[in-house]
């Protein structure tokens, strides 16, 4: 088969997609992430101005988004570890169901704070 | 790309500059981090949500972490393991998507490593000593 679209709209193909993708989100969010945490070695009050920050609609969308990602590259890459270094079975086609389902269920518990 | 379209079927092919030993180290230290940061994540999604419902100012935070030689074993760990794993699938996404495949990528991938070690060693002592 070629290498188009027909490869590529297929269940497998997008949860590859999605796990590339939260994956460079998730690494280009780090630093950022790791800088903002290190606030907390000038004092509270330093720490506390980045919080506020973080109060922001456009921001707490963000928060939310990288919760998802987060989750989803988590449930996504439980799946491929299931696939390469388990037997296969035919559960695991059912893999790909449960990890969208487990990482939206984990966005969701954080953007209602459950 | 890969040409089986999802890249991640077997160990990667050896890139120049690169020894096929080497690709098969990296290979298995992508999947022994992805197993420990598979735990890790669990536990930060948990603290995460913790933390929204118990209080997100500096104050409350910094008073739950501070002095917590657990919490900053487990965030020490936690760095480790994404130092390894980051850096490394950054470098398949370069040589797949970028054609990015000459010796340099493996320097710009050791940087990545160290820079993300030492930033997320910084971060987790920023919250957790005390």
């Amino acid at each position: 088969m070629k290498n188009d679209y027909r490869a590529r709209n297929h269940p497998a193909w997008w949860a590859f997609l999605v796990h590339r993708l939260s994956g460079l989100a998730l690494s280009l969010f780090l630093p950022f992430h790791f800088l903002a945490l290190g606030q907390a070695l000038q004092g509270e009050a330093r720490l506390d101005t980045l919080l506020r920050w973080t109060e922001q609609p456009l921001v707490k969308f963000a928060e939310i988004m990288l919760v998802l990602l987060l989750a989803a590259h988590l449930t996504g890459g439980l799946r491929l570890l299931a696939l390469e270094f388990l037997p296969w079975r035919g559960w695991q086609k059912n893999l790909l169901a449960w990890a969208a389902g487990t990482a939206l269920a984990a966005g969701l518990a954080f953007a209602l704070a459950l | 790309m890969s040409s089986t379209g999802q890249g991640y079927a077997a160990p990667p092919l050896a890139a120049p500059g690169a020894g096929a030993k080497s690709e098969t180290w990296l290979w298995i230290a992508q999947r022994a981090s992805a197993a420990l940061l598979a735990l890790c994540v669990v536990v930060h999604l948990i603290t995460i949500i913790y933390a929204v419902r118990h209080g997100l100012s500096g104050e409350a935070i910094l008073a739950r972490t501070r002095g917590n030689a657990v919490g900053l074993a487990f965030y020490t760990l936690y760095v480790l393991a994404i130092a390894v794993h980051a850096p490394i699938g950054l470098r398949t996404l370069c040589q797949e998507w970028l054609g990015w495949r000459s010796a340099s990528l493996n320097w710009f991938t050791a940087a990545l490593a160290l820079a993300l070690f030492a930033f997320g060693l910084r971060a987790g002592w920023a919250v957790f000593s005390g």
